[in-house]
Formats: structure tokens, sequence, C-alpha cells
């Protein structure tokens, strides 16, 4: 177990940081040319003022219309983003396996705010998977590929968080955390996680269709 | 109750399938998301989240209680991205339903945008869907025939090149017992503006031409209309998915102002057609921007006002409504422009709730009106939240500075009884304006 949590948190690591940014890299790019190959009637619109202003909205909790008449998802969605990126760089676990991985110092959260922000990811989770089950309009339109990426999402939160307070006597949940993590990173490229590497082109490309052109607001 | 539940008998999408074979679908399916579509179509496939805020966006959606077939995503599920999961290998009666959904029961509205987290064009997909449908042969009868009607005489209902002169120079001679100097100038070469009209208005609805002919004239504006072919800028080929016929129509009509050499295209009170050349016909043929300027007629009025060159006799006293056209609202950001222009016209203005560019859409836009009389319950009863929002002003009288607008809310208030009646600018402009050379 030690040894493949030392592979894992070693070589593994570095596999799942390269996978992760050279298939974000390779998607970006490959879609980028494509882009320009085949969309230049929306391309040749974007330009970086109103595909700000648009970004800046979305990414502020209830100031479009979207946000705010679905007021339980809005919470539920700004809180497991804020939390799982912030657990990400800097949960206190993760500030010590950038010095031991990558030699990289990071700041770190207090292990409270650290335990606060996970539960209220998994809290989220739980609420996106209730929703899937419960709401007509989204499990109507929910498929394998949904649970999975929700499934990439809870997992290493859940396993993190059992690893450090129901099962410190061995490695189970913390191999399990590493291994589910590096999938997540491995997978995010190539799911429907890529969302984080292009919502930002596809908000900055509303964004600028209706600023630029139609001088309406997207949000 | 899904899609295949409540299929409708439609002449065109029957023919259409019966000509259909697994292979063909299969491969104009490819043709159109590999061949046409590139990283927009990719990209929205892949990180549509499925998280159904888009529910609470589609008045569909809305009107029949939150039936999930009928929410944005629930659309793009039950089509394109059926179509994209499954390869393009669905059967014809798949077809059949995928284009029911695409042709009537989505107006290209898109106010989904403003619930979309990640900026998914709906319309966009939907269009697409229907582009394939076109390549397919399976469109609806009433508005194919209206693509055939542009692809043969370059208007959208079989006008013919005399019928059009024709019917100028009866609305002439109508406004000159009203005002005898009165012309409607056509082909002026070098005039300011080329005022352009949808077929609709020589064919049914002719007292808009005069009406607007009497303020073009008496606001002093240097103007001429076209006598030749490329007069029409409506455009249901744009929405059928006849992306080559919207082509040649725009040219025409793009063609035609060059020809007259003006410094603008004015155009009548049309949503659809403003959509069409301001949006998209233009950049199908390879402009970024219209390579003329085209201004609606609702900033039109705008600056007629805004210049000083109508002056009112009196007002439009009636409580009224005003309806925003989701083509010149979220495609042109008019509402304010509408607004100055009604709160001048009318004291008494009671606004719907939400209004702007977060209105809820006629259910006739996006070409679902010219699908015909099958689908006429699908569009009144796809749109009881309009019916809702009307009645809650408690007026009698709805402005709505569009054609397809003014056919779904006529019927929408028919339907649910509601006891009002729409208006265009145009008519209570004409109504309540100064005419100094009237006898």
């Amino acid at each position: 177990m030690q040894a493949f949590y030392n592979l894992l948190i070693g070589p593994g690591a570095w596999i799942a940081f390269a996978v992760f940014l050279g298939g974000c890299a390779w998607r970006l790019s490959t879609m980028g040319a494509l882009a320009r190959r085949k969309d230049m009637v929306a391309v040749a619109y974007m330009e970086s003022k109103h595909s700000l202003n648009s970004i800046m909205h979305w990414v502020t909790p209830f100031a479009t219309l979207g946000w705010r008449e679905n007021p339980a998802m809005t919470v539920a969605t700004f809180a497991f983003h804020i939390s799982i990126v912030l657990l990400a760089l800097f949960a206190p676990g993760h500030a010590i396996m950038w010095d031991y991985a990558f030699g990289v110092g990071v700041w770190a959260l207090p292990e409270a705010v650290a335990d606060i922000l996970t539960i209220v990811a998994l809290a989220a989770c739980g609420f996106f998977a209730w929703r899937r089950l419960s709401d007509p309009t989204v499990s109507f339109v929910t498929r394998p590929m949904d649970w999975l990426v929700l499934g990439l999402a809870a997992v290493p939160l859940l396993t993190g968080i059992l690893a450090k307070y129901v099962m410190t006597q061995n490695l189970v949940f913390a191999t399990l955390h590493v291994l589910s993590g590096e999938a997540m990173l491995v997978a995010l490229p190539f799911t429907r996680l890529s969302h984080a590497v292009f919502s930002v082109f596809t908000r900055a490309y509303i964004g600028s269709e209706f600023g630029a052109v139609r001088h309406c607001k997207d949000w | 109750m899904g899609i295949t539940e409540r299929r409708i008998e439609d002449a065109g999408l029957m023919r259409g399938i019966a000509a259909l074979t697994p292979e063909r679908i299969e491969k104009v399916v490819k043709a159109v998301t590999e061949g046409e579509a590139g990283a927009r179509l990719k990209v929205y496939y892949e990180t549509c989240m499925r998280c159904g805020l888009c529910a609470k966006a589609c008045h569909y959606c809305i009107s029949h209680d939150g039936e999930p077939d009928y929410s944005p995503v629930g659309k793009m599920e039950q089509t394109m991205w059926r179509l994209l999961r499954e390869g393009g290998r669905v059967s014809p009666d798949v077809i059949y339903d995928m284009a029911q959904i695409a042709y009537t029961e989505c107006n290209l509205c898109r106010r989904c945008i403003h619930y979309c987290p990640i900026g998914i064009d709906t319309g966009y997909v939907i269009s697409l869907v229907r582009r394939i449908c076109h390549r397919l042969g399976v469109t609806p009868r009433y508005m194919q025939d209206t693509a055939h009607s542009h692809a043969a005489t370059f208007n959208q209902m079989w006008v013919k090149e005399d019928e059009w002169v024709d019917s100028l120079i009866w609305q002439e001679d109508e406004a000159r017992s009203e005002i005898p100097t009165m012309r409607i100038p056509l082909e002026v070469e070098g005039a300011d503006i080329l005022y352009s009209v949808i077929a609709p208005e020589p064919k049914f609805r002719t007292q808009l031409i005069y009406q607007a002919a009497v303020i073009m004239d008496q606001a002093g504006v240097s103007w001429t209309m076209p006598a030749t072919p490329g007069w029409d800028n409506s455009d249901m080929a744009m929405f059928s998915g006849d992306s080559e016929v919207m082509g040649r129509i725009k040219r025409a009509h793009f063609e035609l102002a060059q020809r007259l050499r003006v410094k603008r295209i004015v155009m009548g009170e049309c949503g659809h057609a403003f959509r069409s050349i301001y949006d998209v016909g233009n950049r199908w043929l390879g402009w970024k921007m219209h390579p003329v300027p085209v201004v609606h007629s609702v900033e039109f009025f705008w600056e007629l006002f805004d210049q000083g060159k109508i002056k009112l006799a009196k007002r439009f006293e009636e409580p009224v409504t005003i309806h925003d056209p989701c083509n010149i609202v979220r495609g042109r950001g008019l509402m304010d422009k509408l607004r100055e222009v009604v709160h001048a016209l009318c004291p008494n203005v009671v606004e719907m709730t939400p209004n702007r560019e977060h209105n809820f859409c006629c259910c006739a836009g996006g070409g679902v009106i010219n699908c015909g009389p099958p689908f006429k319950g699908v569009r009144v009863e796809g749109n009881r939240i309009k019916a809702e929002q009307l009645k809650a002003t408690g007026v009698k009288t709805v402005i709505a500075p569009c054609h397809n607008c003014h056919g779904g809310l006529e019927d929408i208030i028919h339907h649910y009884k509601l006891g009002m009646h729409t208006k265009f600018l145009g008519d209570i402009i004409y109504d309540c304006m100064e005419k100094p050379g009237a006898v």
C-alpha cells in the first residue's frame, strides 16, 4: 500500500499533471484552430470589453437573470466551485504535496477552513445529485457522463475528509484520495469537466455577440 | 407527454421522411455537424452541463408547467445532442420528431442565453437541427412553400413584380385623397433611404405601406421604394435552414440598395427580417456587418421624434403595454428607443414583467407561425405565460413593432379571450401626428 501510495504521489502526480496541462493545451489549441477554420463567422466578433463584461457578470452570484431565478443552484454552484478551487490549490495536505512533488512552496488554508470548504463542496455535490434525481428538467437530460463528472469531483472530496478523520491509521482513503484527485486532473480536458477551460471562451463569445452586435446584455 | 405522443400531422414532414433512408440521414447529419459546423457545436455539446437552469427561461416550458422536454436543454437533448451521441444513426420517424421540435417548439428567441452560465446559444444549435432537416428535405409544408416563394420570386408571398408596383401606386392613390401632394417615390437613385417591407404588407397589410408613406412624406424624408425584386426583406429560408436561398435573397436586397445608391435601408416593423439582414444573412454572404447601414423602423421613428420631424396633433390616451420583439431587443437592443417613442405617443404605459431584454417571446417568431395552421395550437398553448403577462397589465392595447409578434399575440389574445388588440407604432404615429399637407 505504501509503495503504491508513493508511486501515486511521486511519478503519478507528475503524469497526472502532465496529462492535465498537456491535455488542456492540446484541447485549447486544436479547438482554437477548428474555430479559426470553421467558425470565423463567430470568432470575428469577439472582443475584450464585452467578453469581460459578460464574464464578470456571470462570475458574480445573482448578477444575472439565470442566477437570480435559480437561487439554490446559484449558492450551490458558487460554493462548490470556490471551495474546490481553493482546496485543490491550498488544502494543507496539498501545500505539503506541492513542496514534496514539485518543490513549490504555497500558502495553506487553516485546517478548520479546509474542513469547512470540503463539507460545503460535498454538500453542493449532494445537492447536484439530488437535483439530477428529483428535478424532472434535470433528470430528463442527465446522461452517464453527468454522473461520471459529478463522481470525479465528489470522490476526492469525500476520500480526503475520510482519510483525515475516519481512517487515519492506514493509507486506504489517502490512496483513494490521491488516485481520484489524479483521475479528475486527467479527465478534466477530455470530459464534460472541460467546461473549466472552455467556458471562458463560450462566455466571451456570446458576450461579444450580444454586446458588440446586438447591443444587449447577455445576463 | 413526449414528442412522439404529441406528433402533429404535416404533409411536408410526412413527405420528407417517406424519402429517407438511415444511410442518407447519417450522411447528412455528418455533413452538417462535421462539415458545416465547427468548434462552437463541439464545445456546446461537450460543456452543456445538463443543469437545467434554462428550463425557467423558455415560454414553452413554463406554459407547460415545466415539462422537461420543452426546456431548451431538453429540446437540444432530443435533437442535436442525440444526433451527435448516436452519430446520426436515427430512424426517419425520429427525424420527424426532431423537425417538429426544431421548427415548431423553439422560436430561436434566445431568452435562454440569459440563463446559461456557459453561454450556450440554443438558437444556434436548433438552427443547425433545422439545417439538417432542410438538407434531408423534412420541412413543414407551409414554411417550405414560403421558402419556395423566396427562391422563385425573391419575396415570401408569391407577389408578382407588377403586383408589387401596382400595390404601391394603389396606396399612393389612396393617400392622395388625404394628402394631395403625396407620392410614393419609386426607384429614386441617391435617395437617403430605401424603405423596405415584408411581402405580407402588399399582400394583406397594405395600410401599413400607406401609413409609412404618409409618415415619410410629412416628415420630409428623402426616401424611395424599389420596383424590382429584392424589395422584400423577409426571410423564411433563414428559418427553414435553406442558407443558400437566404444568401440569394439577402444579396438581392443589399444589391438593390447599392444600385439605388441610398445611404441606408430603413425597414418596416418586422423582427425576423431585421435579424436576417442585420445579423444572419450578411454573415452568410461574408460581410462582417451589413454592407448598407440597416435601421429598424423603431430606431427610425425615434430619430424622427428626436429631430423634431414628427409633431403630434394629439396623443393616444388609452392605456397601452409594450411588447418587446426578440429580434430587435435581444437582437439589437432597441428597448430604450422603443420606450421613448411609445412614451412620446402614449401618456399611459403599463409595463409587462419581465420586459425589455428579458421579455417573453410572442411564440410566433423563428418561423413557427409560418409552419401554418397545423401548428397553431403548439404556439398558442406554448405561450400561456405571455397571455398571463398581457392579462396582468389590464390594458386593452398592446404595441408590438413586429409582424410576427402581431400574428402570434393576436392568436393568443383570441385563444385566451383577453379582449385586447395589437397596434404597430406606425398605426399610432399615423393616427396622432400632425399632417400639414392633409386636406
